[in-house]
């Protein structure tokens, strides 16, 4: 709407013959009040919002700290198949915070890929790289197969059908005296090349690192 | 009501119709009551001019051909009142504490409480009535040409109210926090997550960390009971507001009626 008031008005007070103008102020007594009652409501507004906002989206940014889990003694483990332990992945909420873990000695002739040289054992997720059911190995096939939507993996947790858009992501190990230690999470696109963990559903290979970030969150070690 | 006519009696044994002052001073209770009904819907009438904002919702013109189909706004509406009002009663139970305790809170509603059994049923098949119910007054709104000038700004919160609803529903779920509810949240956080480059960071915000935490069933639940609910109600006011403020429109295979002044004279 024209605003026809300011028209043939002059924006400096002393033209407008206003009261203890001085030269080149713009600034009227009403305009100054407007933007500080703005200004004051948009201090007290954010003095509130804000800090609830940041409580609310806090934890995206938080990392949380590596915990290292012993899951059996070294000899419990053979290097030709998978025995499956329960790892605690977020303590104190019970059966909630768990996963279980695919926990196998490494094996130089199944194990050729570059990536892998150096790990003592392979750890296998159970998450599905697909939305997040748990798959199971099945002895007999020799492959993980999720129960939801039919996704396929062999014995190195990489797809071999189904939805799936990456292999089954994996943990860190170590040995610590005569006890197997699983560690953080990591992600691997389908060369077996370690990223930093994603959630299920994020491809990996080419664009796909790039689309799906990591988070500041979950970092790999 | 049409009033019924009076019985032919002759005038004398005709009941005179009841004067304001007459009865000898005297009132009945019922009369009593009655005036004192009306002096305090007056008295806070005459400080708030309420009257007049009911009658302007309430006392609508509404076209011809309005039929049952203009009714699924409002049953909607009342699905969602009634989610509301059986979400307060199961929130004096339940509790969201994922080490066992929501679980147990709900099996306690559902096996212990009086009428438990009840309430929670209405709370969980009324939320699959109340998004029915949403797409069918979204179907009616299309198919009527509903959507159209004026009534675009409608369809847009409509739209947002749709989008809220489905939240209402997916945080929800977990609630119960058994095996279905675990999973099926699982799986809808990561279907959150397969959104190109803000997806990893939305899903984090669902679960409040990058993993299922301890914090991920109580801010579902907040979402669920406080954020939403007051966003729906908000908007809910606003949809009414618009309907009545624009008015209905008449169905498509209505024509438009012609004053007969102006129409074409036939040749």
């Amino acid at each position: 709407m024209p605003d026809k008031r300011d028209k043939h008005k002059s924006k400096y007070t002393l033209d407008r013959g206003m009261p203890g103008a001085f030269e080149g102020e713009t600034i009227t007594r009403r305009r100054f009040m407007t933007g500080t009652a703005h200004g004051a409501g948009a201090v007290a507004a954010a003095s509130f919002a804000l800090p609830a906002l940041g409580f609310a989206f806090g934890p995206i940014f938080k990392s949380t700290p590596h915990r290292w889990e012993v899951v059996g003694n070294v000899d419990l483990f053979p290097d030709n198949n998978y025995i499956p332990v329960v790892l605690t992945v977020t303590p104190n909420i019970g059966e909630a915070g768990k996963t279980t873990v695919y926990v196998r000695k490494f094996n130089p002739e199944i194990d050729t890929d570059p990536y892998d040289q150096g790990t003592p054992y392979i750890a296998i997720s159970s998450r599905c790289a697909h939305v997040g059911c748990p798959v199971r190995w099945v002895d007999a096939s020799e492959r993980f197969i999720c129960p939801c939507h039919g996704g396929v993996y062999d014995l190195l947790g990489r797809r071999v059908g189904g939805p799936p858009v990456r292999p089954l992501d994996r943990f860190y190990t170590r040995v610590n005296g005569e006890n197997v230690e699983v560690g953080p999470r990591f992600s691997v696109n389908s060369q077996l090349r370690r990223f930093s963990p994603r959630d299920p559903g994020e491809p990996l290979d080419g664009i796909g690192q790039y689309l799906y970030p990591s988070r500041p969150g979950a970092q790999k070690l | 009501m049409p009033k019924l006519p009076a019985p032919p009696l002759p005038a004398p044994l005709r009941t005179p119709p009841p004067r304001p002052g007459q009865g000898n001073g005297k009132s009945g209770p019922v009369e009593d009551a009655k005036q004192a009904g009306i002096t305090v819907v007056d008295w806070v009438d005459e400080r708030t001019s309420l009257s007049g904002a009911a009658r302007w919702m309430m006392f609508r013109k509404v076209p011809k051909g309005t039929n049952w189909f203009y009714t699924l706004g409002s049953a909607t509406m009342f699905a969602f009142l009634s989610q509301a009002v059986t979400g307060v009663f199961l929130a004096m139970y339940y509790r969201p504490d994922p080490a066992g305790g929501a679980y147990e809170s709900i099996r306690y509603v559902t096996n212990d409480v009086f009428l438990g059994q009840f309430v929670r049923g209405m709370h969980k098949w009324g939320s699959s009535v109340m998004v029915v119910l949403v797409f069918l007054h979204m179907g009616r709104t299309f198919f009527f040409g509903a959507y159209k000038y004026p009534r675009e700004l409608n369809w847009v919160i409509g739209v947002v109210l749709l989008i809220l609803t489905m939240v209402m529903s997916f945080t929800g779920y977990l609630l119960p926090f058994d095996q279905r509810a675990y999973w099926a949240t699982i799986v809808g956080v990561n279907i959150n997550g397969t959104g190109p480059l803000v997806g990893p960071y939305l899903s984090d915000f669902l679960r409040g960390g990058s993993e299922f935490g301890a914090t991920t069933l109580s801010r579902f639940y907040a979402i669920h009971m406080l954020l939403v609910p007051g966003l729906i109600a908000a908007l809910l006011g606003a949809h009414l507001y618009l309907v009545a403020k624009l008015g209905t429109t008449a169905p498509p295979w209505r024509k438009a009626e012609k004053r007969k002044e102006l129409r074409e004279t036939e040749v």
